[in-house]
Parts: structure tokens; sequence; C-alpha cells
């Protein structure tokens, strides 16, 4: 299907069950019932699990294949927030020009930072991007590029973000937020079932689509030959060079086509909520969206999409975790059981759940090498040792 | 596991279709209630948002300490604290308009992006019908804009930058804490009395909003008292060592500095300076100086003995004497056992506030509560007569002076005040330059 | 002139911590292959090493003193250090004030245990995984050691105050016949610059004259063959693990008095120390600690206001700047070795 094998087309459909069923998927418990708490069904969190999977799913293009470490990819996730954000203070709220600007912006800046990294290779590689981020999250926290140019272009810690006397030369009587010729992302149908609740929001369902667009996009560019290419890269780029082939447009190509995967995740962002802050540039992103993807299965298609997931689960979950809601969860304990119980707890949820995360990445690099992909295989194969022969499964890419 | 979920994403198509047969009337466009997060059952639902990781942590877990105090006090719970003092006897310590009061909590991290998140988690999720706390300016106007655009109110926590209430503000957001503007006009009698008129200043600042503000503000008000300034640097947020920083400032021929930066820039640009023996010197024939002009009692205790003698400004204090602050700092320290710092007290504050403003304005409508809000007077929450204006829903009240203290009793004891600068002298009119541009714009209750 | 000269010594003193950090960041890499992010924690562990010792040393005993009221107008609780009661104040006092020197012989073993079982206990199953599962397993070790500081800390910063000898500052522009106030300088500052230069200098020395650092250098030049010839190189890599560690640690202790350590701090180190390790060149010793100081000296005269003055906000992209310039002109950076952490 889509010229697709049976494998991969098994593997898109499950992404596309995930991602148009989320709203069920991520509310299983009844809105009332205690463990309603672990829901996270709400659009902001679905968004971002799309968002940070079309990220992560562009940066295993990069990673995944070539092997090439980028640490700066944070830098086109946050210029494709400034592009989109411009793109609606200048034009209109409608969010495809600023969706259309950042993919390109995004791209631009990948050719240039990529064409001069690229020159190098191993960690060289990693910390000059490193670096050409680093100084951008400087440029854009105390607004350089404005300063230099005697204008405002990042709106400095703040953020930018839209204000009323903004020239908006389209807007007209159009609604006053970001929406897709008319339709508002920030609407939703919600959907009472019994004591669930299921929300339905438009801006998410933008997101999943592009999503599992990305993804078949990525499944096409994992199963070409200039993905083999890639591979090749990755095993043995001094033989390539030996039968005459040049690598550096391919890893070029690769690059640029994550940091155009970046802007679009980072447009995205300002089309749900329209501001753009600095620091989605600074390092700790890029670090993210390496661990994401380290995470859930590197080379592995669905692994990224995972790994996002799960840290921006973690991040919007168990930091909410506060003592009083421990102390009620575990209140059916006695007394000194209860305190010792929750004076753990607090180590690894509400403000220790930095805690909670660093333990996650030890645990599963030490017995998952493969990320999260490869427990999905091990619990496959424990439960479904018969099935497990004609099951969609996914394959490393070494 | 793969196909577990894509055996489950059947099962529940199936509970759609079934659903969508059955129960046609189960959809419900979310604009059905009257504004957002209208409270149906016994409950309301107050979210509590601060940094509880990176460099502001304690500061804003001790904004949740005090928080969780206003909580009980509000559900009727404990001593009732400054419940007792407050001017408007609307709250009865039974809730708001008698339903419970719930919170929920997040971590801003001091990023804009995971503010928003933690925020609209709480008011797309939870329900939240306020959102309260914060640590930085930066944040404030990132979370104030998202409160207006979702239609619930912000009680902003610590900012005191001149734009959240200036070129930023909102006509949900309404902020408690004094601002950079207010700093300047209460410190600049203050130097001029203890240092003299005639002096120089250098200025280090931190290169973001809020110290931009800060050092527009100090310039001026010290300007207008006849203090020279000889240099303004901007320092990188990002620096741990102020030494290069440092080291110009007895050449430039100027006898004070001014550190407009908080938290770890401030405790470590004051312990380099400190280090440098800048305090011991003779400059123009005077003692050299400095001056802070935003001091917390966190990032006092964070400076250490540095502090000695430097003066700077604040929102609030325990060691106030009148009724309200006392009865808050007893209530926070029997139940903490540490007195609370000004941020707790501003964000213990605004919860009461908010509750009160509910209560006479009958509703939950966030409309409803601005207006209960604008051009509020009261007192007895600390601070003296007080006014959330209704222009740019700034609170004007009295400013405090304070100075590092030479010998410090205990830990918690590390600022005395030195003036309580009455309100009148830190008022200025809604258009003012240093807030100019700003649009107030609608109150908005969303849905 | 009286402009430079300050601001060389600032960048000496920042080149020296961070000299001091790349230093044992380069001796892991080029020793075990390992790229090591919890480099920045040991660096933090040290500096809490410094302030554990002198809470240590403060330990006390609660007495109420009726005649003074807390915040609560309870009786104040004075607090006394058992030191201070054991040998009287005077000796008590002098042995807390001096807790961040005593602390450079109190982290030893403190650092040497946490080297040892960091890379017994994690590090030695990475070697033969590639960079990325060693980044993402060294960043989770870092994060969790943090929330454990923070934990029985506080995310607060300490004040950890060098002792009272150490304390003010020398003008000893005077003694060169500049005006006096123009050349001033802290004297912890450069008893700072003096012990890395020390332990820097022990560091090069110990491998250059000692057989145990013949052998570690064979085995970072070829371990195989060193393997071969019978040596039990793997112990002697774990040794340098554990002087590595030390060496972080050790930053961390002497910088507690410059700036107050928070739980961070080894956070707000790492990029950097990367990035003078990498601009240094990997696998070089020499490489990292010249880059170290270089970087420091830069960042240094970046802060300038003549030099703000060409381009505003130059000392925030200095150091990134100047890494990629290096990193094009100098394809293995500064001194870097052919072959090491290329692929």
């Amino acid at each position: 299907m889509l010229g697709l094998d049976k494998k991969d087309t098994g593997l898109l459909l499950v992404v596309v069950v995930l991602a148009l069923f989320a709203p069920f998927i991520l509310n299983l418990f009844p809105t009332n019932s205690g463990m309603a708490f672990f829901n996270g069904g709400y659009p902001d969190l679905m968004q971002r699990f799309a968002i940070f999977g079309i990220f992560a799913i562009g940066f295993n293009i990069l990673f995944g294949l070539t092997g090439y470490l980028s640490f700066g990819h944070a830098a086109f996730l946050g210029v494709g927030s400034y592009a989109a954000v411009w793109m609606f203070k200048l034009l209109n709220f409608n969010i495809l020009p600023g969706l259309v600007l950042s993919v390109i912006a995004a791209g631009l800046l990948s050719v240039l930072i990529g064409y001069i990294s690229l020159r190098r290779s191993g960690i060289y590689f990693s910390i000059l991007t490193l670096a050409f981020a680093q100084m951008m999250y400087a440029i854009a926290y105390s607004d350089l590029l404005g300063r230099w140019l005697g204008t405002t272009i990042t709106n400095g810690e703040t953020g930018l973000q839209i204000y009323n006397d903004d020239p908006q030369i389209l807007l007209g009587n159009g609604p006053n937020v970001p929406h897709l010729f008319g339709l508002e992302m920030r609407s939703k149908v919600d959907l009472a079932l019994g004591p669930w609740n299921f929300t339905f929001p438009v801006g998410y369902y933008l997101c999943a689509i592009l999503l599992i667009l990305a993804f078949y996009l990525s499944i096409r560019i994992f199963r070409s030959p200039f993905g083999l290419m890639l591979r090749a890269i990755k095993s043995n780029q001094t033989r390539m060079m030996y039968t005459g082939l040049n690598a550096k447009p391919y890893t070029l190509a690769a690059f640029v086509i994550s940091g155009m995967y970046a802007g679009l995740a980072g447009g995205l962002l300002a089309a749900m909520d329209p501001l753009a802050g600095a620091e989605r540039m600074y390092w700790t992103e890029s670090g993210a969206v390496v661990i994401m993807t380290i995470l859930g299965g590197v080379g592995t298609l669905i692994g990224p999409i995972l790994g996002a997931g799960t840290i921006k689960y973690m991040e919007n979950i168990i930091s909410k975790m506060n003592e009083s809601l421990l102390d009620s969860w575990f209140a059916f304990l006695p007394d000194w059981l209860q305190h010792a119980v929750v004076w753990v707890a607090t180590w690894f949820t509400g403000e220790g759940w930095h805690m909670t995360q660093g333990l996650l990445f030890m645990l599963v690099i030490i017995f998952l090498p493969g990320g999260l992909v490869e427990g999905g295989q091990k619990l496959t194969g424990l439960f479904g040792r018969k099935r497990a022969q004609t099951q969609t499964k996914t394959e490393p890419a070494e | 596991m793969t196909k577990t979920l894509s055996r489950r994403g059947v099962l529940k198509t199936g509970a759609v279709a079934g659903a969508g047969v059955a129960l046609p009337t189960i959809f419900t466009a979310s604009s059905a209630a009257a504004f957002t997060n209208e409270p149906t059952g016994s409950t309301v639902t107050l979210g509590f948002n601060v940094p509880q990781t990176g460099p502001y942590a304690e500061e804003g877990l001790d904004e949740l300490r005090a928080q969780e105090l206003a909580v009980q006090h509000l559900n009727g719970e404990g001593d009732g604290g400054m419940m007792n003092t407050f001017s408007s006897k609307a709250l009865k310590g039974n809730g708001i308009m008698g339903k419970q009061v719930k919170y929920v909590t997040g971590d801003t991290q001091t990023k804009s992006d995971a503010a928003r998140a933690s925020a609209k988690s709480m008011i797309e999720k939870d329900g939240a019908v306020m959102i309260n706390g914060g640590s930085s300016s930066g944040v404030a106007v990132a979370v104030q804009g998202l409160c207006q655009e979702a239609g619930v109110i912000f009680m902003a926590g610590l900012t005191h930058s001149n734009d959240t209430t200036g070129k930023d503000k909102k006509a949900n957001g309404f902020r408690h804490f004094f601002n950079a503007y207010m700093s300047g006009a209460a410190l600049a009698p203050v130097l001029a009395k203890e240092y003299g008129k005639d002096r120089r200043a250098y200025h280090l600042t931190a290169d973001y909003t809020w110290g931009w503000t800060q050092q527009e503000s100090m310039a001026a008000a010290t300007e207008a008292m006849g203090w020279e300034t000889v240099n303004n640097v901007l320092t990188p947020l990002a620096s741990t060592d102020f030494s290069s920083y440092i080291t110009p400032v007895l050449n430039s021929g100027a006898d004070v500095l001014v550190l407009n930066h908080y938290g770890g820039n401030m405790v470590n640009s004051l312990t380099n300076a400190v280090q440098f023996g800048l305090l011991d010197k003779m400059v123009n024939g005077k003692k050299f100086e400095i001056v802070v002009p935003l001091y917390s009692e966190l990032m006092a205790a964070g400076a250490g003995e540095n502090v000695q003698g430097v003066i700077g400004s604040m929102n609030w204090n325990w060691q106030l004497q009148d009724e309200g602050s006392k009865a808050f700092t007893k209530s926070f320290g029997e139940k903490y056992g540490r007195p609370p710092s000004n941020s707790a007290h501003t964000c213990y504050v605004q919860t009461l506030l908010y509750a009160d403003a509910v209560e006479r304005a009958g509703s939950f409508n966030p409309c409803a509560v601005a207006e209960a809000l604008e051009d509020f007077e009261f007192d007895g929450m600390g601070n003296g007569p007080t006014t959330y204006r209704g222009a740019d829903h700034q609170c004007f009240k009295d400013v405090l002076v304070m100075r590092g203290k030479e010998n410090p009793t205990n830990q918690y004891d590390t600022l005395e005040i030195v003036e309580v600068t009455p309100r009148a002298q830190v008022e200025y009119a809604p258009d003012h330059p240093m807030f100019a541009g700003g649009d107030l714009g609608e109150c908005n209750p969303g849905a | 002139m009286d402009v430079i000269i300050p601001q060389i010594l600032n960048g000496l003193d920042k080149g020296s911590a961070y000299a001091l950090i790349a230093l044992g960041l380069t001796l892991i890499f080029g020793t075990l292959g390992v790229v090591n992010f919890a480099h920045g924690a040991l660096f933090m562990i040290g500096a809490f090493c410094s302030v554990a010792l002198s809470k240590l040393l403060s330990v006390s005993y609660v007495t109420e003193d009726p005649t003074q009221k807390d915040f609560l107008g309870n009786p104040l609780k004075v607090e006394t250090p058992y030191v201070e009661s054991w040998f009287g104040p005077e000796v008590g006092g002098a042995i807390i004030d001096w807790s961040v020197p005593l602390a450079i012989l109190f982290s030893i073993p403190i650092m040497i245990v946490v080297g040892l079982v960091m890379e017994r206990g994690l590090i030695k199953h990475f070697y033969k995984r590639p960079h990325a599962d060693q980044i993402l397993v060294t960043f989770g070790l870092a994060i969790i050691l943090q929330e454990l500081v923070r934990g029985i800390y506080g995310a607060n910063p300490i004040q950890t105050p060098a002792p009272d000898a150490f304390k003010g500052s020398v003008d000893f522009g005077a003694a060169f016949g500049f005006d006096p106030n123009v050349i001033i300088y802290p004297y912890w500052r450069m008893i700072y610059f003096f012990f890395s230069a020390v332990v820097i200098g022990g560091v090069f020395a110990f491998l250059q004259f000692t057989t145990f650092g013949m052998v570690v250098r064979a085995g970072m030049a070829d371990r195989a063959t060193v393997g071969l010839l019978g040596i039990n190189i793997d112990r002697r890599f774990t040794i340098m693990f554990a002087i590595a560690a030390v060496v972080a640690g050790w930053a961390g202790v002497m910088y507690a008095p410059i700036n107050a350590p928070n739980y961070h701090m080894g956070m707000d180190f790492l990029v950097l120390s990367f990035v003078v390790v990498v601009v240094g060149g990997m696998g070089s010793l020499p490489g990292a600690v010249a880059a170290g100081f270089l970087l420091g000296i830069l960042e240094s005269f970046a802060s300038m206001t003549a030099v703000k003055e060409v381009l505003d906000g130059i000392d925030q992209i200095i150091i990134y700047l100047v890494a990629i310039i290096i990193l094009l002109t100098r394809p293995r950076g500064l001194m870097g070795k052919k072959g090491v952490m290329e692929d």
C-alpha cells in the first residue's frame, strides 16, 4: 500500500491508529477516578506529543541513518517558531503561511549550518552544531540581532508574541486566534461517555495528520536508495569515498531534511500557542531530542515517536504530583508507613521529577540498548511468541 | 506491543461507533459553559504554577508553601491568618462561595514554554479558574498572555519588570508585586540621604527584559537626585563569574556600583564585588558603596555575609509589625518553622484576594472577578492601605527599603528595614513613559 | 595597559577552572574513550565537599537563650558548634574557618570512591557501546547526582567563604608603578590559579615521569598492543578515572569560595568544558589546558566595554564564535590527534 511493503504498511497503520485515537488511548481513566491524574488526553499535551514526535522523526533521519550526532537541532525548532509568529504578526492568524515559512527558514538555516559543520565529523561536528545553536540562543535571548539592526526581532527573554497594534495586514474580520482558513486551532469537541470524558481538539488533529505524513515520508526515505546511501555513510564513510562517491551532498541533504522537520515542529508549536521563546533553542532542548531518539530507539522508525511521548508525558504529568496528592493516594496506609512512602516518593515526583527522568534514561539504556522499541519487542516476545513470527516488527537501521 | 495497541484501537473504534449511534447528544461543543472552567460541582480548583526546578526553585517552593496555607485558611482550617486582619470580610472560611478549594501544582522551570505548558494543563485538564505564582517576569508575561487567551484570571507572583503591567499588561492579569519603577522611586531618596547627592554610579545589568527596565528605572530615579551614571554594562544571564565585569569598575571613577541582577546572578556578582574588595575602597574621597535594587530573603541568604551594609528594596518583609504581617508570619512560621519570604507573601495574599473578589462579585466569571478587583481598596494584608489600579492592574502600596544586617542572629535574620516608603512616593500615572505602549484589552471570559 | 592586565588575570582565573575540568574530561576521553556527561557533576560534587565539610565542622548543639526572641516570639535557639566547645572558640572557630582548604583532603577519598564506583559500576559496561549511549547514560547519572545534592542541600546557593586570612584583595598594581586601585586582585583567586597550575603540572609530571604514567600513555596510544604485552591496562585506566574524578573534584572544592556552590553548577560548566576539550583537540592533554586558558582570556576580553562597543553582546557568543573559527581552520582543534572521536 502507498508504495510500502507489508511490514511498513503495518507500522504506518499503527501510527495512524495511535495518532487518530490518542484522545481515547490517553484518557484511559474515568474523569472523577483517582487515576484520572495519569490521563494525558488534554489538548496541549497531545499536541506536544505529535509536535515533538515530528521533531524526533526528523532528527532520526540524520542521526539514525548517517550517525552524525547534531547537538544543535533546537536552533531549527526555534527559528521555525519565530518565523511562524512573525507571519502572525505581519499577515494574520492563518497558520498556513507561518508553517510554510517556518519550514523554509529552518531549511535555509540548516543549509548554512550543515554546509559548515559537515566539513568535520564525529565529535567535532557535534560541537560545531552545538556552538551554532548556543550562539543563536544567546542572540535570541537578549535579542542581539534586533539590537544590531535597531529593531525587535525575537523580543528577548519574554518571547515573541502578538500585540493588538501589530500590522496583521490580512486580519480583517478573521479570527483573533491561530486558525486554518477559519478553523480555529483551539476549538474542540467534547465527548462524555459514562464516567469518561474525551476531548477532540482541532489543533491536535492537524498536528496528528502532519505527524502521520512526516512518518510516512520518513519510511519512504528509510527505504529509498537515498536512505541506503546514508546508511552506507554511517557504516563506512572512507570505503564509500574510495568507490568514488562524495558523501557530503547526501549527508547535507539528510541534515537539511531533518532541519526542515524541526522547523515544521517549531512552526506547529507557534501555531498551537502563538508565542516563541528563546529557551526553545537552548542546548538542553537539543539534548532532549537526542534523548528522545535514543530512548525510543535510534534508527528505528517508530522509536523516536515513543521516546518523544515518554519524555513529554513525564515532564508534564510527574512534575504535577505534589505532596498533598501523594498524601491522599497513600492515605489508606498506617500513618508511619504513609509518611515513609510519601517521603520516598517526593524524591521522584513534583520538584523531584528530574530524578525520575534521570533514572529512566539510565535504566532504559542499561537494560534496553535498543531503546523502548527493543523493550516492546521483548514484551511481544514474552506474551506472543507464536504470533511474533508474523508480527509487524520494527528493525534498527544497522 | 504494537499488536495489543492496535487491537485496543479497534475496540475503541467500535465503542465510539456504538456510542455515536446510541447517544448523539453527548457531543458538546466547548462553548456550552458561560466562561472557561465554570465550577459546577462542590469544589473549585486553583492552579499554582511556580518554579520547582532550576535556579529559582527555592523561591517557588516557598510560594507553594504559602499557597497551601492560603487554601487551608480559605477552607476554614488553621488559624485563618490574614483573613482575620483583611479589611474585606466577604470570606467566611467555607471555601469560595461555599465550594471547597482544591489546588493543582506545576513546574514552570523558569522557562516561558514550560510555564505555558504547565498552565495549559491546569486549565485544560484540571479545570483551574485561576493561575497564580511564578518567579520571573519573562514567565509572568508569557503566562499572563496565555490566561488572557484562555479566559482565566492570572495573579502574577514575583515579577518586577515594568513591562508586566506596562507594555505587556493584560485585562485578565493582576500584579500584587511592586515593580522596577517603584524600586527606583523608593530607593533614590534613601540613597541620597545615606550616600549623598554627589555620586557617580556604575551599573551592571542582567541582559534581559527585567534587567533593562530595572536599570532604566534606577538610572532615572538616581539621576533625578543628582547622581551621575558613569556606565551601564550588560551582562549575559548565563554568566557565573562576574570578575571581568567587576574589575573595570574601580577604574571608571565611579563610587557606587548598582547591581541590576537577581537570583544566582545577584548572588555571584555581589560575592565577586565584595571579593574584589570594592566595599573597602575610597573613591573620590568617599567610601565605595554597592546597591542591589531588588532584594529577596532567599537570595540574601544565598549571598551570605556579602550583603552586609548593602541597600536594596523589597515588596514586603516578615519583620513588619502591622497586624496583618504578624498574623501571616505567625501562621506560616508555626506551620513550616521558618518566616515567609516576600514572594510567599505575594502568593498568599493574591490567593485570598482572588477568593475575596469572587465572593464580592458573586461569580467565578473572570470578567466579574476582574471588575471586583479593579480599583479595589483594602487594608490588613501587610504594606498598609492598598489599591489594585483599574487602569493597568498594578497594585499600589508601601515599598520597603532594606539593608543587609551587620550582625545577623540567625539564618533568617539577614536584612533589616531601613525605611517604609509611603505609597504616594512610588505612584505614577498609568501612561508614564516607562509603562507606555501596552494595551490592557478586553477582559476575556473564554469559552 | 591598566585595562588589559586585570582582564588577563581574570582570563587566567576563569581559564584555570576550564582547564582543570577539561583536563579530567580529556583524561577520560583519552584513556577510556568515553564521553562523560557526568563530569560536570563531579565538579559540582567537589564543590559540595567544601559545603559538606564546613557543615560537618559546624555541627552544633542547641541551647535556648531566653533573653533573645526568634521570629515567632519563642526563646531564641542558639547553636554552638561542637568543635568550638571542644577546642574553645578560638581554635574551633579557626578550624571551621579553614574548612575549604581542609576539604581538599576531605574530598580525596570521596572523589576516589565516587570515581571508582562510577567506572566499575557503570561506565565499564559502556566502553563498547556507541558514544550516544554513553552520553545518555552519563547524562542520566548527572541528573541523579544533581537531584541528590538538591534534595540534601536545596536549590539555593550556599556561601562557603575562604579562610579570613585569604579574604579581600591585594593592590599589586601599585607595586609596579600603576595608580592605586587600578590592578587589584582577590587573594583567593590568585590561590586558585596557582593551585590549578600545580595540579595540572602534577598530572603532566605523573604521566611523563612515572612508569605508571608511561604505561597509561602507551595504552592511550595503542590499547591492544599494550594489552598483548601482558599489562593489565584496564586496572590502570580505572585508576586514571579516579584521578580524573579527583582533579574535577578539586576544581570544585577550590571554586566554592569564588562563587557560592549550587546544585546545577555542574550543568552550567558541562557544555563549556566540552567546547574547551574539543577546541583543544581530542586526545590531547596540553591542548585541553591551552584551550581552557585561551577561551578564558578571550571571554574576559570580550566583556570589556571597548570591545562590546564594537559588537554589542559579543561577550555572549565569543566562546562559540571562537570555537567555530578554530574548528574550521584547524580540523582537529588546537592539538588534536588524528582518528580520535572522529567517527
